[in-house]
């Protein structure tokens, strides 16, 4: 055993994840710092007038203003609210799609038939624009009489199932040959080959995918906000500020920023939900 | 020999690849005994592997028969009767290192605390006793792959096939595994028989009790040297002359079968 190094120090998780974390969000706070820096360097620098680019503080500012009219809420608060509601049409895109998604993944891993006859219209689907297709949507599902968020929700749903299909699909074939062919000299049957193997193999790639979907998902759902004629949400937000960019500059910014800051809060989840899936396996891959 | 536990009978095997047909083994008739312990040496690609596997129903031979306990080998492998060890330890690095080597018995359903109790008795006795909680890449390549033969010998097979195991370790760990290897091997009872693929020749004269050395293209059986050392196989065995004889002997069959 002497040469055999064991590298296991029982009790080192707990401070791991806090080290982990802080190793991640201290590079991302620097970022964050310098392009602050840089928005004010090149203002001052270029000389942009404030109707082109505001002043941080005028940002600031505005986030603190009262908003005109109904509740007389802080214009910040007005917009986290709009984004919460964009949240939770992403959130139920990104669930339906995931789940699609997965299914996909399972029908093509087990026939691959059908993964040869479809998955080139799977991918055909992601090559139209969104914009083309979100209006498409509302007037489809309108036409039924569905409501206009289940059409934000499909259109969300649509940016998300496409990378999780490929993402497992992936990792359900990740397994190696050799742990394969482990499952067979067990007799394993295919059932406990997928639940034991396939599908644990898989969670990396899984999350790797739920990760893009995530963004995509609230980028489907602010699209569809427009052709939907939604009342609230982060892109209605943006278009009023747009609107009234002449007479108010810094509102734009701080929609485009909340709306920003709604995509990687949503990663962020995924990826604190990956931690405490996968998190304990580390890293090394055996040989 | 007694009914032999594993028959070749002039067994070939051809893979079909892009660049035409491969024939991995021709005319290859083997027989070993229950509770052998039997190397197959042979340079690269000489179908070492291929012979491991047709013996584990991992693949087909294109002629011949492979005859395991006088059932067919796919028998044989639903029978439970072989446990494997590759060169990689391929443990799954979602699962404890007990939890690996209770993952056949779960498969075959056996009772939770049975399965926990069975592992960690493996466990101590391949020197991993203080690791059964720990993650598969918290340990060194070593001590994965005596997880790994921990796992192979979960469920007491009568056939262990063992691919290279140690190829990838260091000549210190390698050496030190071979003498582990050989006592977790006679302490078992019944003692499991064991195929064990190597290119160290060495390894093949110290672990067997006879050696198949191999000739390439096509794989052909080109000699069964029986190896006369006495067990248990010590340290010190590798100091006996008739040891240093027996690896020459060895090399040169190897070297004439070019
Ligand atoms: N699945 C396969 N398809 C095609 N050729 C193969 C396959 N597996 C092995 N071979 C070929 O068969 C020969 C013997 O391979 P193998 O049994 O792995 O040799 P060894 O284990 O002695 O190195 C090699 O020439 C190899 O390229
Ligand atoms: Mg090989």
């Amino acid at each position: 055993m002497a040469s055999d190094a064991p590298r296991f120090v029982p009790g080192e998780a707990p401070t791991g994840a806090v080290r982990a974390i802080a190793r991640r969000a201290l590079p991302a706070l620097g970022v964050v710092t310098l392009l602050l820096c840089c928005w004010e360097g090149a203002k001052l620098l270029f000389a942009i007038p404030d109707q082109r680019l505001p002043h941080l503080g005028a940002i600031v500012e505005t986030m603190l203003s009262r908003t005109q009219g109904g509740s007389g809420n802080l214009l910040v608060v007005q917009m986290l609210a709009n984004a919460w509601a964009t949240f939770r049409i992403a959130f139920g895109g990104f669930a339906i799609g995931t789940g699609l998604g997965l299914l996909l993944a399972v029908i093509f891993l087990q026939a691959p038939v059908l993964e040869r006859g479809l998955l080139p219209y799977v991918i055909g689907s992601q090559t139209v624009p969104i914009l083309a297709i979100a209006p498409m949507v509302v007037v489809g599902l309108g036409r039924i009489g569905a409501p206009g968020w289940a059409a934000r929700v499909v259109v969300a749903a649509y940016l998300t199932f496409f990378p999780v299909t490929i993402g497992m699909l992936r990792g359900l074939r990740s397994a190696s040959p050799e742990s394969l062919s482990l499952m067979r000299s067990y007799a394993a049957n295919p059932a406990q080959t997928f639940w034991k193997l396939r599908l644990p193999a898989s969670l990396p790639y899984l999350f790797t995918s739920l990760k893009i979907a995530a963004s995509a998902s609230v980028i489907g759902a602010i699209v569809a906000e427009l052709p939907a004629g939604a009342r609230e949400g982060i892109g209605v937000m943006i278009l009023n500020a747009a609107q009234f960019y002449n007479s108010r500059p810094p509102a734009l910014y701080l929609a485009i920023l909340i709306a920003g800051l709604l995509g990687v809060a949503f990663y962020c989840l995924v990826a604190l939900a990956e931690y405490l899936v996968v998190g304990r396996r580390g890293r090394a891959r055996p040989g | 020999m007694d009914t032999p536990i594993i028959e070749f009978d002039r067994v070939s095997k051809i893979y079909s690849s892009g660049g035409g047909p491969i024939t991995a083994l021709h005319d290859v008739s083997l027989r070993i005994a229950a509770g052998e312990f039997v190397a197959l040496i042979g340079p690269s690609g000489c179908g070492k592997s291929t012979l491991m596997r047709l013996i584990g129903d991992l693949e087909q031979p294109s002629g011949g028969s492979v005859r395991v306990k006088s059932k067919t080998p796919e028998q044989a492998r639903r029978d439970r009767d072989y446990g494997i060890v590759f060169q990689a330890p391929v443990l799954y690095d979602w699962r404890t290192v007990s939890r690996n080597v209770e993952l056949p018995l779960e498969i075959m359903g056996r009772p939770k605390e049975q399965r926990r109790e069975r592992a960690l008795s493996l466990l101590r006795l391949v020197g991993l006793g203080d690791f059964a909680d720990a993650y598969p890449h918290q340990l060194s390549g070593g001590m994965q792959q005596r997880a790994a033969i921990a796992r192979a010998l979960s469920f007491e097979p009568s056939i262990l096939l063992m691919d290279e195991p140690f190829g990838a370790l260091d000549e210190i760990t390698r050496e030190r595994m071979q003498l582990e290897l050989l006592n977790i091997w006679s302490g078992a009872n019944p003692r499991p028989t064991v195929i064990f693929v190597t290119h160290s020749i060495p390894e093949a004269v110290f672990l067997a009790d006879r050696v198949v050395v191999m000739s390439p293209r096509p794989g052909r059986v080109q000699r069964v040297i029986p190896v006369d050392l006495s067990r248990p196989r010590t340290y010190e065995t590798r100091e006996d002359p008739r040891f240093f004889a027996l690896v020459t002997e060895v090399r040169e069959c190897l070297r004439t079968a070019e």
